[in-house]
């Protein structure tokens, strides 16, 4: 630029370029504010994420914490072998093994209904029915996920239990197949909605394929679709148990509260899950050692769960790495 | 598989039975769709249930009365005000938190190992049971903060538990307004924050939303955490500060239930009616929400 104005052109006064500076200042000083601001609020984002990680840290924190306290008084060897839960009785036994036992039972029934239906469900929806069908019938069925398991708990211990002992009369009024039975329809949105995801990843090119070669809709279901998609339909039947495996309330109403080590599913047991309810329902003071169980308890179940999670994860991304 | 001399198949290896395949192909579809009709049968057969024990027991009085211990009398209040209080205390805290989260991890996180911790950090947390949440207050907030077994606690609670939820659905909302709508903010000189709060958010707006209200329903059907956390089962008063010990529907519920009366259980059957009614509003107001989503906005 050149320092002498064009003569035709009448040179800028004093105000005018004062004019120009004060805008171009002030516009250096809004870029500022709004840098900093901007950082401000960045910051107050990546905090935000940050609260999920502060869970895990806190829950293991929590976890740990007291477990470690309860193994100061009671050791690891009588917590994995002894036979006997009895914290609250005056002859104390600490074995998780009834706990364990009642967990795997409700939920080895809970899998026998949500597994076999939830599959069935899955393939149904995405092979069968027409799509109009099945987007009128999968929010339907997504409803069973959505109702609070208390009203599961209702429904198994003043429904199922009384219909279930009009047939086997030895049943007793708590027990664990009622609560299994009613928690594996519960569990069955979450298996067939995730395997369902699964197979309609399937490229439709595989089923062409198959049906050229002269398959049935059966053969392609099984021998192609099923096959093509299991990681992801295992990823679904973990993640199930894993569910099954931390249900709550349906236990802690319809299964009772006897920790009693038996694979007997027509008598009353008592999960981990329902344990805690039980102790915390009561006034326990903290720092006792019946305080401190329900945080072994609550580790033990922590653990199982998030190997199951993680499981799940590990075959969902091998089944994505495959399609996507 | 049988052969001929040569090792060439046979004419019978191509016998096609195709009468029979097809046969089998149809009773498996019947199978399927009965494993369906199972599911739907049982949530209609529990609807009924519930409505069969419950229906006449639902009267103004019982909306307005406390639990007590005659079961003619008992009513839901406390509980009722208890899950309203929490529904809003749970809003308030996970909603903006949630918002933020996703939409730091969508729009601002850098490719780094930290952000692929905290993505699967979410998804875990979202699998973990509703209990050990529960352990969490009680340690965290209820003993540590010393915040009791109050409302604040319960909320703080809940909040946590439905976060990855409203994380995950905002995210989704985030991820499908297309690179555009940011692109053509950037190019008007907007900042990259300025973009997100006043093109990209507003797009989403609805889906998070929705997301969000899945969420609330999920609080506010939880019991467990909150008899974790010591949530008391008989409250016959309303509380006043956020400090106060509070009860909630579903463990208003759990505790008619787990009495031997049947009279309690017709009330408990009374106030699961109530229970769905709202989270059937709220579903119908996530659904009512979705579709005027994709009325209005196509991209």
């Amino acid at each position: 630029m050149t320092t002498e104005p064009m003569p035709a052109v009448e040179a800028p006064s004093i105000d005018r370029r004062a004019w120009v500076e004060r805008i171009l200042t002030g516009r250096q000083r809004v870029d500022r504010v709004r840098q900093v601001r901007e950082s401000a609020i960045l910051g107050l984002l990546f905090l935000a994420a940050l609260v999920s990680v502060a869970t895990t840290i806190g829950i293991v924190y929590t976890l740990a914490l007291e477990t470690f306290h309860f193994f100061q008084h009671v050791s690891i060897v009588d917590f994995l072998t002894d036979t006997q839960w009895t914290p609250l009785f005056t002859e104390k036994h600490y074995g998780i093994w009834p706990l364990l036992t009642a967990t795997i039972v409700v939920s080895t029934i809970a899998m026998l209904v949500a597994l076999p239906l939830g599959l069935l469900a899955a393939i149904g929806l995405s092979e069968y029915a027409s799509p109009r069908l099945a987007a009128t019938v999968k929010p339907i069925l997504e409803i069973l996920a959505g109702v609070p398991t208390v009203v599961y708990g209702y429904f198994a211990l003043l429904f199922v239990t009384p219909l279930l002992q009009r047939f086997i009369p030895q049943l007793e009024v708590f027990n664990a197949l009622s609560a299994g039975l009613v928690m594996g329809i519960m569990i069955l949105p979450l298996v067939a909605s995730l395997s369902e995801d699964a197979m309609r990843a399937v490229p439709q090119s595989l089923r062409e394929g198959a049906y050229a070669l002269g398959a049935t809709k059966l053969e392609v279901v099984w021998r192609v679709v099923v096959p093509s998609s299991l990681s992801g339909i295992v990823a679904a039947f973990i993640l199930a148990v894993s569910r099954a495996v931390g249900e709550t309330m349906i236990v802690a109403i319809a299964m009772g509260q006897v920790p009693r080590f038996t694979l007997n599913p027509l008598v009353a047991m008592e999960t981990m899950t329902a344990y805690i309810v039980q102790v915390s329902l009561g006034d326990t003071p903290h720092g006792t050692i019946e305080y401190q169980t329900i945080f072994a308890v609550g580790t033990t179940l922590f653990v199982i769960t998030m190997v199951l999670n993680l499981l799940s994860y590990r075959f969902l991304k091998r089944f994505r790495e495959v399609y996507e | 598989m049988t052969t001929t001399s040569q090792g060439l198949p046979s004419d019978r290896d191509f016998a096609p039975r195709l009468a029979l395949r097809k046969r089998l192909g149809f009773l498996f579809g019947v199978l399927s769709t009965l494993a369906i009709v199972i599911g739907l049968l049982t949530l209609g057969t529990l609807i009924a249930d519930v409505v069969r024990d419950g229906w006449h027991v639902l009267s103004w009085d019982f909306l307005t009365s406390f639990p007590s211990r005659r079961p003619e009398q008992a009513g839901i209040r406390s509980a009722l005000v208890g899950t309203f209080y929490i529904l809003v205390l749970v809003a308030l805290i996970a909603f903006p938190l949630g918002v933020a989260a996703a939409i730091y991890l969508e729009e601002f996180a850098p490719k780094s190992r930290l952000t692929a911790i905290i993505e699967i950090n979410i998804s875990n947390l979202a699998a973990v049971p509703s209990i050990v949440y529960g352990l969490l207050g009680l340690g965290v907030f209820v003993r540590t903060f010393m915040l009791g077994r109050s409302l604040i606690a319960g909320a703080l609670t809940l909040s946590l538990l439905v976060l990855p939820i409203i994380i995950v659905a905002a995210r989704e909302a985030l991820r499908a307004v297309p690179p555009s709508i940011r692109e053509a903010g950037l190019a008007l000189g907007a900042s990259r924050w300025q973009t997100v709060r006043h093109f990209v958010l507003p797009a989403a707006l609805p889906g998070i939303l929705t997301g969000t209200i899945l969420a609330l329903a999920r609080a506010i059907g939880e019991t467990a955490p909150l008899i974790t956390i010591g949530a008391l089962t008989y409250v016959a008063f309303t509380p006043k500060s956020l400090f106060d010990p509070f009860t909630v529907l579903p463990i208003q519920i759990f505790n008619w239930i787990s009495r031997p009366q049947p009279a309690f259980h017709e009330r408990a059957a009374g106030a699961i009616i109530v229970l769905l009614a709202v989270l059937l509003l709220f579903n119908g107001l996530a659904i009512a929400l979705r579709a005027r989503l994709q009325r209005r906005i196509r991209f």
